[in-house]
């Protein structure tokens, strides 16, 4: 059991896998040419003008690009927030 | 006769375009194809040497190409195949002496005579490339299990994209299944889910090749080398044959999960 998770660990840390979340994260920004800070700016102006229509939640406001294939999509998961009662 | 233009490419230098051009080249000769390959790589002559026939150079690409002699003159004839040819590249040139619509017209005259035209283009993504690319029908992208291979790589077929030619077709070469079974090493596999193009083939990593260039003789002539038979693989693949995949790690039936991704995926 100690050597199964021992193994378990080992393969975690593996340098392999650090090279495939490393070329998945630089391949996103070479194919969109988006880098890690212009998304972080995008977020936060998109924050701003939907707060202009709508009460969402800012700290649960998650954007991010996801990949099918060669395909990037841009996926914005933005909560609102439920209306007060006056 | 319509012949198709392969273009070998790969963005990074040294992962082995000019050694897949020329063992693509003998193997498809040996199936009894008519093959010319083209070295276009200007001022950085090598597929002669690969393949051994440098002592027979007279004229060359560029030579062809500004008329200084007729195309057959150029092609040189294989010692081993009759049915393969070498136009080499100039080597007191530069890229600029060639342009994509040479190469163009260069090739429709080829196809009239040939079953495969194999270009090997330069590393970069500058003109040598572009002049390399033009007259592609098909292009195969070579890459390593390497984060700075598989990086290029995936602009290359970013770029064949852009110019209508994809989508390109995968090999990846020099995989050691020792360092990927330890974790050590991106596995086939995953390189294919990272570029998520079309695999035709994987090879080893093995000490037959290097040996075999020393001889001026590709390694698919040598049966007994694993990355051989990957080249001859490869090559009927390209011909339209069905070849399984090599199980190279039979215990965790690697190569049929390989498959299975294959089929499944874009």
């Amino acid at each position: 059991m100690a050597s199964l998770f021992g193994k378990l660990t080992e393969k975690k840390h593996a340098s392999a896998n650090r090279a495939k979340e490393r070329l998945h994260l630089v391949l996103i920004h070479d194919r969109t040419d988006l880098s890690p800070e212009a998304l972080r700016s995008l977020k936060d102006r998109l924050i701003e003008v939907i707060s202009d229509y709508v009460q969402i939640d800012a700290n649960q406001t998650e954007i991010q690009i996801e990949t099918d294939g060669r395909e990037q999509t841009l996926i914005a998961n933005i909560p609102l927030k439920s209306p007060r009662v006056r | 006769m319509n012949g198709k233009v392969v273009t070998i490419t790969s963005g990074k230098g040294g992962v082995g375009k000019t050694t897949t051009t020329a063992n693509l080249g003998i193997a498809l000769a040996s199936l009894g194809q008519k093959v010319v390959c083209i070295d276009s790589d200007i001022g950085l002559r090598n597929l002669d040497v690969v393949l051994g026939l440098e002592n027979r150079i007279v004229y060359d690409l560029v030579d062809a190409i500004e008329g200084r002699c007729r195309l057959p003159q150029a092609m040189i004839r294989d010692k081993r195949f009759e049915t393969l040819f070498l136009i080499p590249a100039a080597q007191t040139r530069d890229k600029t002496a060639v342009s994509p619509s040479d190469m163009v017209k260069l090739c429709d005259s080829l196809r009239e005579e040939m079953d495969w035209i194999i270009i090997d283009s330069p590393a970069g993504i500058e003109r040598g490339f572009r002049n390399a690319l033009a007259p592609a029908d098909e292009v195969i992208v070579i890459t390593n299990p390497e984060v700075s291979a598989v990086r290029d790589a995936d602009r290359i077929i970013g770029l064949v994209e852009a110019e209508e030619k994809g989508p390109a077709k995968l090999i990846i070469n020099r995989i050691n299944l020792s360092m990927v079974k330890r974790g050590d090493m991106i596995s086939a596999e995953d390189v294919v889910e990272l570029l998520a193009i079309p695999i035709i083939g994987i090879v080893p990593e093995d000490e037959a090749v290097l040996v075999s260039t020393n001889h001026g003789h590709p390694v698919v002539l040598n049966e007994k080398s694993r990355a051989g038979r990957s080249f001859m693989n490869i090559a009927a693949r390209l011909n339209g044959e069905d070849v399984p995949w090599l199980e190279l790690d039979e215990k965790n039936g690697f190569f049929n999960r390989l498959g299975k991704i294959i089929s499944g995926g874009s």
